[in-house]
């Protein structure tokens, strides 16, 4: 029976990104997915015709541009469009445009508080700096701080000189911010509420904790640090669909001789004595490989498709006690024609980026309390986007579909189980918010898509739904994650490894996971490098 | 003193209006304007990245009013035209359009446009600078020949983009979407004929649309209505630029110094050199420049203009280029540079001499952080291909995105 160079459970994009690394190096290398269709949570799919909803992920600005250029995604049919005129809404009528001109942005923000409108400047600058910091770790091996060797010293060194060009005062700065709940952190530059808003709301998104909560203050960093053609913090749309990313990374893919199989989820990563030898699948066809790499989240791997008897002791719990806590939803709406919104210009470029329903702080917190005690909050966070109001190929001309993230929806109720009469009326809430601030929504709706996390473990695989494989908190981040000890990508087993966000730099569709391990698996089999080096921010 | 200020109204030094002013006007609210020919002329009109993804995406609009219209008509037409151009004109069929260009007798590029061919008496040849003096230079010894310009009579945009011609279909241009690439067809507008090509200066799919001046605000409104679910919006000068190069189209002012405005010895080009030998067709009857040509054809041309792509972002513009990484040996220089957001590369194109094109190609980028000024020397891999090229560009029917 033919054995292949490599395995990798999971066609989600980082997935496919590991898979065509190693193929490019020459590697004889096959993609097993269980779902029918490829892309994990960077998927587009047409669930009723003439709409196609991106429905998972949604907007894009980590992917990493070195992969995108190197891999050459834009001959494989990936284009990213940048957006622009998001607007933050909040309980008493509003609003808050972020429009593209530095201008009227000033102009914006200086109706709120003149103070907020300078201060925009030092926060920026301030943001941008940490950003850029963090940046030149992405497409890097986190070093393992407790190792001598050379490579190692050699990160840590890279990381210790990048700190010292920041100056003494910044990295006292450094540690703090990966501390602070985003609004603490917020409160050293704004006094509006709205525009302070406006800012925490990336603090919580994916993530069980609130704008209160320490920690969160990273999240909002990490929502913000990427960039579309070098524009930091903007974000974009992927032509055709976040499902365009995964087709054209597979495309390079296949184009290097790699093999995909769909149905074809897998029972048991194969063991023999302390080595990993291939995968069963769920249909019992046993496949052979040199290597396997795990796309699926570290809880879901270690727990689901291995036996625990094959590991050795302290892994698995590290792997039950993994933090991935499932806290947002989704909820994806087919319209009839373009929703109107109260209080915002009727333009072609204002409404056209997110639609941020954030209320209040205090109305975020509370969403956030409802989460703690089991329930989806009654009046959520809602970042809503309309992606066909950019994208000509996902609803017919003059049709729209709106993609609304839900922030907090819990994985398991305190009241019993999911059930479809919960989930309906779940998404009952989101349709309820949205047509709050736009009169006339409901009478627009064609369909929807309603998705807990419960929907979302079931269909693409991630623990309780969470959209970044685990949380992004610092006992969880760099050479900690997944677990310490374990953070290149290199699993406890031989010949094993992990390529998804479970592991650094975590989620956000960056192909930055799958590219970083498959550079460690080409060292293991001493096959040249592939993975082009991020030298975007090196100036 | 204030008086007598506000009396003069400089009309003889504003720049005009084009046929679309009024609409243009209105939506370019950050007034970026620069001008084209003496015609006010959109720099961008809301964001110039917005507009560039308008076109790569869904569509845009570019008003080339501006654009100098010969009409030249007579029974020789036709030799007049093919005598001064390099390529074959007797070969263009009616109703097609094709690409030229134009030398002067050293072989050097003056100018370069399209040519279409409405009948075998009556061409038009559109081209971005004034040339009547050429033009009227090129005829000589012809008879049969009228040489008309139509430049401010006629109102034309071009529309561009992968929705372009559900945009069209959608105006009711019956059967638009079999017209081929560089076909010329008629439709009625409002009892006026309306002239289509499928033209243009993206590397996406799109056509030119010409029109009476008279039929220019209705003929605006109508293509913007069609377009208002097809994602239409208008595209500027610096939109133009970074689409063009991206397609791998050259531009007089970056590519070639037009050769009867060029004063420095050999600053201009030849067709060979700009790449464009495919042009030039030796075969056909004696035109202008063709002894130069042929020389040059068989001795090769001293530099060839050269797709690259550059490691890193920094756009190259203006660099130097040398044979090795230290920059000892000076090869030739980058015409244009820039990020290409739809290829995700750093592209350039450059004048490279020939002899060194085998070899390695570095590029000494300068640039600026914070007021300081930085350089970097960055590798160049020669590229063969357009950086955009996409297969609904030459697709035949016309997608409708």
């Amino acid at each position: 029976m033919k054995r292949y160079d490599a395995i990798i459970i999971g066609a989600g994009h980082n997935g496919l990104t590991n898979a065509a690394y190693l193929a490019k190096a020459g590697l004889d290398v096959l993609v097993v997915e269980k779902n029918d269709y490829i892309g994990g949570a960077a998927v587009s799919r047409e669930l009723h015709e003439g709409w196609t909803y991106s429905n998972c992920s949604y907007v894009c600005s980590l992917m990493r541009q070195a992969i995108h250029r190197d891999l050459d995604l834009s001959r494989h049919g990936l284009i990213l469009v940048p957006y622009l005129g998001s607007v933050n809404y909040d309980d008493v009528g509003n609003t808050l445009i972020a429009y593209n001109s530095e201008e009227a942005a000033y102009l914006e923000l200086k109706r709120h508080s003149k103070h907020d409108a300078d201060s925009m400047f030092r926060f920026q600058a301030d943001l941008t700096r940490y950003a850029r910091l963090i940046r030149k770790t992405l497409l890097r091996t986190p070093p393992d701080p407790t190792s001598f060797r050379r490579r190692d010293i050699h990160e840590l060194l890279f990381l210790a000189k990048q700190f010292w060009s920041l100056g003494e005062k910044e990295i006292y700065e450094y540690v703090r911010f990966f501390t602070l709940s985003a609004v603490d952190f917020l409160e050293d530059y704004f006094e509006n509420e709205l525009i302070k808003q406006s800012k925490a709301s990336s603090g919580i998104i994916g993530t069980a904790l609130g704008v209160y909560s320490p920690g969160s203050s990273y999240i909002l960093l990490h929502h913000v640090m990427g960039d579309v053609d070098g524009s930091i913090g903007a974000w974009g749309l992927a032509r055709g669909g976040m499902g365009a990313i995964s087709k054209a990374i597979a495309s390079a893919f296949q184009s290097f001789g790699g093999e995909i199989r769909t149905n074809a989820g897998v029972e048991q990563i194969l063991v023999e004595g302390n080595k990993v030898v291939g995968v069963a699948l769920e249909n019992g066809d046993e496949i052979r490989a040199r290597v396997v790499v795990s796309n699926l989240d570290a809880k879901r791997t270690f727990t689901q498709i291995m036996d625990e008897k094959d590991l050795p002791p302290g892994i698995y719990d590290k792997a039950k006690n993994f933090k991935i806590r499932g806290s947002s939803g989704k909820v994806n709406i087919a319209l009839s024609a373009l929703p109107k919104f109260s209080n915002v210009p009727d333009n072609a470029y204002v409404n056209r980026g997110g639609l941020e329903l954030t209320g209040s702080l205090e109305t975020m917190e509370r969403a956030y309390d409802c989460w703690k005690r089991g329930r989806f909050s009654d009046d959520p966070y809602v970042e809503g986007v309309i992606p066909s109001a950019w994208d000509p190929t996902v609803a017919p001309p003059g049709k729209h579909w709106m993609s609304n993230f839900i922030q907090y929806c819990p994985a398991e109720l305190a009241d019993g189980p999911w059930t479809e009469e919960k989930r309906n009326l779940f998404g009952q809430t989101v349709v309820d918010k949205i047509a709050r601030y736009c009169p006339g929504f409901k009478d627009l709706i064609v369909h929807m898509e309603v998705r807990t996390p419960h929907e979302i473990e079931e269909e693409i695989g991630l623990t309780e739904g969470n959209i970044f494989q685990g949380e992004l908190t610092i006992d969880q981040l760099f050479f900690n994650r997944p677990f310490p000890g374990y953070a290149q990508y290199r699993m406890p087993l031989k010949h094993m490894y992990m390529c998804g966000s479970s592991t650094h730099p975590g989620g956000g569709v960056s192909s930055a996971c799958g590219a970083n391990a498959a550079r460690e698996i080409l060292i293991d089999l001493k096959r040249p490098n592939s993975v082009p080096v991020d030298d975007f921010y090196d100036e | 003193m204030t008086s007598t200020m506000s009396d003069y109204d400089f009309s003889s030094e504003r720049p005009k209006p084009s046929h679309f002013q009024q609409r243009q006007d209105e939506l370019n609210i950050h007034d970026a304007w620069s001008s084209w020919n003496g015609y006010k002329f959109a720099e961008y009109f809301y964001d110039v990245e917005f507009e560039y993804f308008c076109v790569r995406n869904t569509c845009g609009t570019y008003d080339i009013c501006p654009m100098q219209k010969y009409h030249i008509t007579g029974a020789d037409a036709e030799k007049m035209l093919d005598r001064m151009v390099t390529r074959d004109v007797t070969k263009i069929r009616t109703n097609r359009a094709s690409y030229v260009v134009w030398c002067n007798d050293e072989g050097r590029l003056i100018d370069d446009g399209t040519i279409f061919k409405l009948g075998d008496d009556h061409f038009i040849l559109n081209c971005g600078s004034p040339c009547s003096a050429w033009l009227d230079k090129s005829a000589f010894g012809f008879h049969d020949i009228t040489i008309d310009d139509k430049t401010d009579d006629v109102a034309a945009m071009a529309l561009q983009g992968p929705t372009s011609c559900a945009v069209l279909k959608s105006m009711g241009l019956e059967n638009i979407e079999s017209a081929k690439p560089f076909s010329i067809n008629f439709f009625d507008f409002q009892n006026a004929r309306l002239m289509v090509s499928r033209t243009g200066f993206t590397g996406d799919l799109g056509y030119e649309l010409w029109i009476d001046h008279n039929l220019a605000i209705p003929l605006w409104d109508a293509v913007y209505k069609a377009g208002h679910d097809l994602g239409i919006h208008p595209y500027g000068d610096q939109a133009t630029n970074m689409l063009r190069l991206e397609a791998g189209f050259i531009m007089p002012g970056y590519e070639f110094n037009e050769a009867l405005k060029t004063v420095h010895f050999e600053h201009d080009q030849t067709p060979f050199e700009l790449n464009l030998g495919w042009l030039v067709d030796f075969k056909k009857p004696h035109f202008n420049g063709r002894r130069a040509l042929f020389d040059e054809k068989k001795r090769g041309p001293r530099y060839t203009l050269t797709k690259l792509d550059i490691e890193g972002n920094k756009p190259a513009e203006g660099s130097f280029l040398y044979s090795n990484k230290r920059c000892t040996e000076e090869i030739g220089y980058v015409t244009s540079g820039m990020w290409s957001p739809a290829a995700k590369a750093n592209i350039a194109l450059a004048m490279i001499e020939t002899k060194y094109l085998e070899g390695e190609i570095w590029s000494e980028i300068y640039y600026e952080k914070e007021l300081r000024q930085y350089s970097k020397v960055a590798r160049c891999t020669i590229k063969h291909e357009p950086f955009w090229s996409p297969a609904r560009t030459r697709a035949t029917p016309a997608a409708d995105f």
